[in-house]
């Protein structure tokens, strides 16, 4: 279900303790501060292996999350524009993760671009609340996302390669 | 030549007026009606609905015109339930979504191909004035699940009953994922509001209701979703290409369960289903109750079920019952046997595991033990130094 790349990946993130949603503001703050040291180190780790391929940045209030993330295909970079809101029920639900830009463009897609998941992704975070983050969703979620949906639709012509970035 | 101008005119404004008034009686077809009449007459729009009173199967039908029902989601399920409790003469409908109309809903109910790009919450609002102008329509048009708009969400169902400041009576929950449903769930909890989750499996060939009394019956956190086993092998079944599918006669069908058993619950008549569901690869209505568990994650779930099991705990055998002396069933051919419902019931927690045939949970339960313990990997904050968020949000965004 999950193979053993994601798997290593996984392991290299540090695990989140504090259960805490952004109702709860006080808490909150301090299980965005974790969000904040696993993201960081999952960067970090990506960038080591080099295998970078995101940034991500919230509001003041760690309630919306935007930003940017690329897929190498026959060594040209693809780059598309991420978003996604933490919802009322985090960390018990995973945050939606959006390509606004592809909505439209393939159907393993959800209104407003948010990226159809696998069948073991829900199971898997469920088992894992509170300790997996907004790292864990990037690494689980959209990673095996993009390289799966990425060369199928460069594949197909629905996306073509932008010089610019 | 200039009277042959005047006479187009005059045509022109006739047509006009024809025109204007074509406009105004397709959107109005008929006036409110007051109180809900029981005269048999072909114009009379409540005379089969009232007719359940002179048959015994509803007390005082027009209840309904006090009861606000707020449905969150006015997609397959959601506006086939608001088009039956419309018909059925509710008191109030509150609606939520945040979508539009598309083409490709059209292979579900209601909709239809001119309403294309209009909100679903402002299309279903006028259809539904127009099939019955007594019921009052209130629509929300944002997505329940972000921080600023569940407040609001919170704020309205616990505010905009039909008397101004009440509750409504019974929310529906017609979402498709299940961060809605979570979302729904914290605040029906919060709010101790009853309410219907329902569902329609990606695949299309099954769905289910589930009725949630906050402390008294699971709430949708205490267990994993249940769903409807269909016995179709994983590895046959391809996923490729989609992520949903959908029929109009499953989520009809569930819609229909859905206004049935809400009806059923507001006008107490009949018995509730606490979870119902429906198979339709083999026509197979799954069904069960489910327990809370002791050690639901949602606090306000805790708080409820001490409030449950502080109140007196009434013999429902004696509500509402039919007084008949008669034996029910005078001959048992079969030798059918009831099981009192209240015989001994094992410890709560582990009854949620325990789900009836035709039924599984969506995915194992968490194991409760493991959660505090950090395994091999590392754990965030371990042997670092406070950091400020402003540093973590600074570092993160110079990388």
């Amino acid at each position: 279900m999950v193979d053993d790349s994601t798997r290593k990946t996984l392991s290299n993130i540090p695990l989140l303790q504090i259960r805490a949603g952004p109702r709860e503001k006080d808490v909150w703050v301090q299980r965005l501060k974790e969000e904040y040291q696993a993201l960081i180190k999952y960067v970090e780790n990506n960038k080591q292996s080099g295998s970078d391929w995101f940034r991500l940045e919230s509001n003041k209030e760690g309630t919306k999350w935007f930003g940017k993330c690329w897929y190498m295909h026959n060594l040209l970079k693809y780059e598309f524009d991420v978003e996604f809101d933490i919802p009322v029920t985090y960390p018990t639900t995973a945050p939606e993760i959006a390509l606004p830009e592809l909505d439209g463009k393939t159907a393993k897609m959800y209104r407003g671009g948010k990226i159809c998941l696998t069948d073991h992704f829900k199971p898997l975070w469920a088992r894992n609340v509170p300790k997996f983050g907004i790292a864990h969703a990037m690494a689980l979620g959209l990673a095996p996302w993009l390289a799966v949906e990425v060369p199928d639709l460069i594949e197909k012509g629905i996306i073509t390669y932008k010089d610019n970035c | 030549m200039s009277t042959a101008i005047d006479e187009l005119q005059a045509i022109i404004a006739e047509l006009k007026t024809e025109l204007e008034e074509q406009k105004t009686s397709t959107r109005i077809a008929r006036e409110r009606i007051e109180r809900m009449s029981a005269e048999v007459v072909d114009s009379n729009p409540y005379s089969r609905l009232m007719a359940l009173q002179r048959m015994n199967i509803v007390k005082d039908y027009e209840r309904i015109r006090d009861k606000a029902v707020a449905i969150v989601g006015v997609g397959g399920v959601g506006s086939v339930t608001a088009d039956m409790l419309t018909r059925c003469g509710i008191g109030k409908l509150i609606l939520f979504d945040y979508d539009k109309v598309e083409l490709a809903n059209m292979n579900r109910l209601f909709f239809t191909p001119d309403q294309a790009g209009l909100s679903k919450v402002e299309a279903a609002a006028r259809t539904l004035s127009f099939i019955n102008p007594d019921v009052v329509i209130e629509t929300h048009n944002y997505n329940i699940t972000t921080v600023e708009n569940f407040d609001k969400f919170l704020t309205t169902i616990s505010e905009s009953g039909l008397q101004k400041g009440q509750p409504v009576d019974l929310v529906l929950s017609c979402v498709d994922n299940f961060e809605a449903r979570m979302a729904i769930n914290a605040a029906c909890n919060e709010n101790n509001l009853n309410w219907f989750e329902s569902g329609v499996s990606e695949n299309a060939v099954s769905g289910h209701i589930q009725f949630i009394r906050p402390g008294e019956t699971a709430c949708f956190a205490c267990a994993p979703p249940l769903v409807v086993a269909e016995n179709i092998d994983e590895r046959t079944l391809k996923r490729e290409g989609v992520c949903a599918a959908s029929l109009p006669t499953t989520m009809g069908i569930t819609a229909g369960l859905l206004v049935q058993n809400a009806l059923k619950y507001l006008l107490n008549f009949g018995e509730v289903s606490d979870y119902l569901g429906y198979n339709a690869l083999n026509d197979f209505f799954p069904k069960m109750t489910l327990k809370p568990n002791a050690e639901c994650d949602d606090r306000y779930c805790l708080q409820r079920q001490k409030e449950f099991q502080a109140r007196p705990q009434p013999k429902e055998q004696q509500i509402d019952e039919v007084v008949s002396n008669e034996p029910l069933h005078a001959s048992n051919d079969w030798g059918i046997e009831l099981v009192a419902e209240d015989a001994p019931v094992e410890q709560q927690t582990t009854n949620t595991t325990n789900v009836a045939s035709g039924l599984r949970l969506a995915y194992e339960a968490p194991d409760k033990v493991d959660v505090n313990q950090s395994e091999s990997a590392a754990v965030v904050n371990a042997g670092l130094p406070e950091t400020s968020l402003d540093d973590l949000m600074a570092q993160m965004k110079s990388m």
